[in-house]
């Protein structure tokens, strides 16, 4: 694997001090490729939801190395300026359910992040438009969320965590609110994605029907990740 | 970029609206207040300019006619009108009372002038309808705000009066209507009592032997007569001649009359200073209380609309939104909501609050321009609640765990 994509190593991450100190994270390694999806499975309390936070740069590890594209994030201590920027830029999210800002059209929901990362208005439509058109939603580009289907909602999230372009994609259960056959369709739009931006999608999910789909799997327990190897079905 | 705070506004425009209209009516409540003090300012000074008077001339030591009783001889204006710089002088009563007319009564304050014309000092300066008082007795020029029209016969104490004319803006200090009628009747208006009064006064100045003496024939008679007689007035209103200092034409006749002497910014010193000055704190006490109240409202709404996104705040955090464009838009929509309710604010006080109030309402330009300032002002502090709880919204609350 070259120097694209995301990959972390020995991440740990501590809570409080002292006594009270929890280890949520004991030394992550993790690698995705860029096009490729792997799924991150784990129960409650397994450390999951720290290390969806560490690498989406909410919150910093306390020792350990992430490295983005080319780019070390953190560094045992260390981390880059400007973390928002790198959210914005650098970062999709994808959330459990669509969190569509409720007052924007589908367009300027796409379209907001190039407009924050201060590209003029009509370019970043044109880009939002763009996407949504790969998506099968351009037809709704100007409906408000509230007049979206749950599916539609869902594309329409799914274009705006990759309206930048980014080198990594978060996916917080996506399929969590969707039927077996609207979270397969999520799935496959997501490795379709991954291929045509040449982006490393990272999908933690609980959800079973979709576990056949990933070629690779994290388990993370205890906070710790064991690596297995997927069944891969479906989206060749 | 596009306006977050404009596409969250008309997105739920209704909602945003009839709050803007409730916190309008606030603002129209705290405009009134205001134009109610500008009212008894003017009030105060329509009294002095309806008098016409470069001088008010009134009893030694006393504040003068509106602001505590003061008494003169009735003769004294003719020692004045001869002084240099002296260009016309006016006897002038005051009495605020009932004045009843059938079965109703309106507070007004009854104003006794000498015979003259319409440009003597104390009348009425220009009428609305009818003419004014030409007879010596009995007619009445009545400001419209009492509520009587031309040719309604008025009571005043046991006498009939009828309105010969009526006019506007002619109120006391205090907003009561000015009724206008001859100065002798309005000194009888003063002092006149009723027959049992009367009897009884001869009755006991008969009884008393100083005033009843069988060795001077005629005594009693000349006392009963100068105790049913009444010489006085409250004020003199004095007009200064052309080319004369008021203030060394008012020193003069201090000096030689013995008397004390208000100019026109001393009377208005007195009305506004002294005689309305409570109220006027009264309802500087008001407006500070409903600015406080109104900040505390939009505070509050403001507050509870940014609760009600704080999901998408967390989301747009997460994705990169910087913290001053959060907080933008909680400022711009706590201003639009500031705009929109001064708007209806104004609305409401100029054309549903200020006709209905029984006091006149002014509503100063200047007083809206402060108005509005004040609101945007209060407005944008009224945001920083909301957008401190903004700004401490984590952005991990968008991921789930």
């Amino acid at each position: 694997m070259t120097g694209k994509g995301i990959r972390i190593e020995g991440l740990k991450k501590r809570y409080g001090r002292g006594d009270t100190a929890v280890d949520a994270l004991k030394g992550v390694d993790m690698q995705v490729a860029p096009g490729e999806v792997v799924g991150l499975v784990g129960p409650s309390g397994s450390g999951k939801s720290t290390l969806l936070k560490c690498l989406g740069a909410v919150i910093e590890p306390t020792v350990g190395r992430m490295i983005l594209g080319d780019e070390v994030i953190y560094k045992d201590g260390w981390k880059v300026k400007d973390l928002r920027a790198l959210r914005r830029d650098r970062i999709g999210f994808i959330f459990q359910a669509p969190y569509l800002i409720p007052f924007l059209d589908v367009t300027d929901n796409v379209a907001l992040l190039p407009m924050l990362a201060g590209k003029p208005n009509h370019e970043a439509r044109k880009q939002a438009i763009e996407l949504l058109q790969s998506l099968d939603v351009e037809h709704r580009a100007k409906a408000m969320p509230s007049q979206l289907s749950g599916g539609e909602q869902q594309r329409v999230a799914i274009a705006r965590g990759l309206v930048n372009r980014p080198p990594v994609i978060l996916a917080d259960e996506p399929t969590a609110p969707l039927d077996s056959e609207r979270a397969l369709a999520v799935i496959q739009i997501l490795n379709e994605m991954a291929r045509k931006f040449e982006t490393a999608i990272i999908v933690v999910t609980h959800d079973e029907k979709i576990m056949p789909t990933f070629k690779r799997i994290y388990h993370i327990r205890d906070g710790v990740t064991y690596e297995e190897a997927g069944e891969g079905r479906g989206f060749e | 970029m596009i306006s977050l705070a404009g596409r969250d506004i008309m997105h739920d425009w209704g909602k945003f609206v009839f709050t803007g209209v409730g916190l309008g009516l606030l603002i129209g409540v705290t405009l009134s207040m205001a134009g109610i003090y500008r009212g008894m300012v003017d009030d105060g000074k329509a009294l002095l300019d309806n008098s016409r008077a470069d001088l008010w001339v009134v009893q030694q030591g006393t504040l003068g006619p509106y602001a505590e009783s003061s008494s003169i001889y009735d003769d004294v204006w003719r020692g004045i009108r001869v002084m240099p710089g002296v260009a016309q002088t006016a006897n002038v009563t005051y009495l605020t009372m009932q004045v009843h007319q059938g079965e109703r009564d309106v507070r007004s304050m009854v104003t006794g002038v000498t015979a003259g014309d319409p440009g003597s000092s104390g009348w009425p300066p220009y009428l609305v309808a009818g003419r004014q008082i030409t007879r010596g007795h009995y007619e009445a020029v009545v400001d419209i705000a009492t509520g009587f029209k031309l040719g309604d016969r008025l009571k005043i104490r046991r006498n009939h009066y009828t309105v010969v004319g009526l006019t506007r803006r002619m109120v006391s200090s205090g907003g009561d209507p000015i009724v206008f009628i001859p100065l002798k009747d309005a000194q009888e208006v003063q002092f006149l009592k009723d027959n049992d009064a009367i009897l009884q006064q001869r009755r006991r100045t008969a009884a008393n032997p100083a005033f009843n003496r069988p060795q001077v024939p005629g005594l009693l008679e000349d006392v009963i007569s100068s105790q049913s007689t009444n010489t006085y007035v409250n004020a003199v209103l004095v007009q200064v001649a052309a080319g004369y200092d008021t203030e060394e034409v008012a020193q003069s006749i201090r000096r030689w009359k013995r008397l004390t002497v208000y100019t026109r910014s001393q009377m208005e010193d007195i009305l506004i200073g002294k005689l309305i000055a409570t109220s006027a704190r009264q309802i500087a006490m008001f407006l500070v209380i409903l600015s406080i109240v109104s900040a505390a409202i939009v505070a509050f709404i403001i507050y509870t609309m940014t609760l009600g996104k704080i999901r998408e705040i967390a989301v747009l955090k997460l994705i990169g939104t910087r913290n001053r464009t959060i907080a933008a838009l909680i400022m711009q929509q706590s201003i639009a909501l500031g705009v929109i309710g001064f708007v209806v604010g104004k609305i409401t006080a100029t054309l549903l609050m200020a006709p209905i109030f029984p006091k006149y309402v002014l509503l100063e330009p200047v007083d809206s321009a402060i108005g509005f300032v004040a609101v945007v002002v209060i407005c944008i502090l009224a945001s920083i609640i909301a957008i401190r709880a903004a700004l401490k919204v984590d952005p991990a609350e968008a991921i789930g765990g």
